[in-house]
């Protein structure tokens, strides 16, 4: 710092912010720097890509250059992009019906052990199965493929969402339960003001795996599927492609797919840090 | 010992809580409370003083509701513990602050008003008037993780005091606090206690607290848990901080702690 002041009273008042101003420049930095230097490293990685390709002249049916996928990514764009669009479609959905019966099923857990220890096999009975293993056989029972290719991605997404569900319900304060008690709160007050928020941390770190899984589940299940049906996912068409050979849409197809997934962490990370941001442990930022 | 009830005549009132013949046995078989007969009138500070394992805070919680007795009566305000009117009457402070963490101090000190119904602002007053009570009014937007533990205790005691309950049951509730944090929650609670005519029963395994603060202390002793000790003290009404200083408060916690070195005799000290 060069501020060369010689009087001392302007010394005294500027000192203030003038020790804050570091502070404040170098979050700042910090900020820029958190996201310019993945930039950087990820240009740069893509660069040395490019040039390794080219220098070495390796055929595009083996490692396509960057520049190329991009080139594929912008030619083959729109049917690439309804194929994106149904795997989104896919992945969502599956999502939703997994928060939806899984939070179901889990408040339903919470407060009965007799159906939480009857029905609690069959839970793990499905996480457990491998559903490139189930996929085929749901493939023959189901005759909408997109059904099909939902109950796969639902299968996987479903079990986290219900077994936080359920122990973030039973994770409630005991001295809160019997102030409730005290206070002769009713069950549904009982489940609206305590145990809902109780459980919200765990249901939010749920819903960030259960965010990837779905794609995943959507993902495994297109492959299962293959490229049956008129509408295919982003998976069928990376299989598509591999049949045909024709790398560089292969890859460009794997890109929209690890888009998507990084789009479904944001969003689900954006989402828990906007729920419990302002209490929860998890998301409070804490100074020095 | 001097005993002024009479000096405390507007204290003195109807019987409020009756325990006769009141066991409790645990499922593990452990017998927590044994023929327990105690009857605290209208506007009496009670401390239960004891080890732990003495039932004290097993006492304390049937008379709230939150536990049944294994046999015995007891009655609160002429009901059933935990009967009378819908979380009225009654008022329940435990050892921790226990406040809803996602919840700002204002919606914590509301929540007993709100399970009865009453809307935000129908609630607004009685809530700003319990923040008050504890010096808190400032502080209604802050979220308990912001506050110092004094601070959540305080929070504790203003939704406790929030339905304006004839009957406040604490539980050890300044135990985890610092000295001077204590001493201070102590005078709030005596001021309390005086102001709204309240009556106490306050659990407590320290005897200079329960002499600071009681009208009478019931001292208990362990396995099994039993009274064995009635002893009421001196006017209670007129205290500050200046009598912690006073040889009469000396005299008096001598009392207590020989009554209680007494119920130590058959208790092994080394766990």
């Amino acid at each position: 710092m060069s501020t060369s002041t010689t009087d001392p009273v302007t010394m005294a008042a500027q000192s203030a912010p003038a020790s804050e101003d570091p502070a404040l420049r170098a979050a700042r930095r910090e900020r820029r720097m958190r996201i310019l230097m993945p930039c950087i490293a990820l240009l740069a990685a893509l660069g040395l890509w490019e040039f390794l390709v080219r220098y070495n002249e390796i055929p595009h049916y083996l490692i396509p250059a960057p520049s190329l996928i991009a080139k594929t990514l912008w030619t083959d764009g729109p049917s690439l992009l309804s194929s994106a669009w149904f795997t989104v479609k896919l992945t969502l959905l599956s999502l939703g019906l997994a928060i939806i019966g899984g939070v179901a099923l889990g408040m339903v857990f919470a407060l009965s052990r007799t159906i939480e220890m009857s029905l609690f096999p069959f839970a793990v009975i499905l996480q457990v199965t491998p559903v490139v293993a189930i996929a085929p056989l749901i493939l023959i029972y189901v005759d909408s493929t997109f059904a099909a290719l939902l109950i796969c991605a639902w299968i996987v997404a479903f079990f986290p969402i219900l077994s936080n569900t359920a122990i973030g319900m039973r994770s409630a304060d005991h001295n809160l339960r019997d102030l409730f008690t005290l206070y002769g709160a009713t069950k549904w007050q009982r489940l609206r003001y305590l145990l809902i928020p109780s459980a919200l941390p765990y249901f939010m770190a749920a819903l960030k795996i259960a965010g990837g899984l779905a794609l995943i589940g959507a993902v495994v299940a297109e492959f299962v599927a293959g490229t049956a049906g008129q509408n295919t996912g982003l998976a069928s068409r990376i299989l598509e492609s591999s049949f045909r050979n024709e790398i560089p849409r292969m890859f460009a197809a794997l890109l929209l797919v690890s888009m998507l997934g990084i789009a479904i962490f944001l969003a689900t990370s954006w989402l828990s840090r906007a729920v419990l941001g302002h209490w929860h442990e998890s998301e409070i930022k804490r100074q020095g | 010992m001097p005993l002024d009830t009479t000096a405390k005549s507007p204290v003195q009132g109807a019987a409020q809580i009756e325990m006769s013949h009141v066991f409790k046995r645990f499922d593990n078989g452990t017998l927590a409370l044994q023929d327990m007969d105690l009857t605290i009138r209208q506007g009496e500070f009670v401390s239960l003083l004891g080890p732990s394992g003495c039932g004290k805070s097993t006492a304390l919680r049937m008379i709230s509701g939150l536990l049944a007795p294994s046999s015995g009566q007891i009655t609160v305000n002429g009901h059933a513990p935990g009967k009378g009117v819908q979380g009225g009457d009654v008022s329940f402070v435990f050892q921790e602050p226990t406040l809803m963490p996602w919840a700002t101090v204002f919606d914590n000190v509301y929540l007993p008003l709100k399970l009865r119904g009453l809307s935000r602002k129908q609630a607004e007053a009685q809530v700003t008037e319990a923040l008050e009570m504890v010096g808190l009014a400032k502080f209604g937007g802050s979220y308990p993780r912001e506050l110092s533990g004094g601070m959540k205790m305080r929070v504790s005691i203003a939704r406790a005091m929030v339905t304006r309950p004839k009957l406040l049951l604490m539980d050890e509730p300044f135990a985890a606090l610092d000295e001077m944090t204590r001493f201070k929650l102590n005078n709030d609670v005596l001021n309390l206690w005086r102001r709204n005519g309240l009556t106490v029963i306050f659990v407590t395994h320290s005897v200079f607290e329960s002499v600071y603060l009681s009208s009478r202390v019931v001292v208990m002793a362990p396995r099994p848990g039993r009274v064995v000790h009635d002893m009421a003290l001196p006017d209670a009404t007129t205290r500050d901080a200046h009598y912690r200083t006073t040889p009469e408060y000396a005299e008096t916690c001598r009392l207590v702690s020989d009554a209680l070195e007494g119920t130590m005799d058959d208790v092994d000290l080394n766990h």
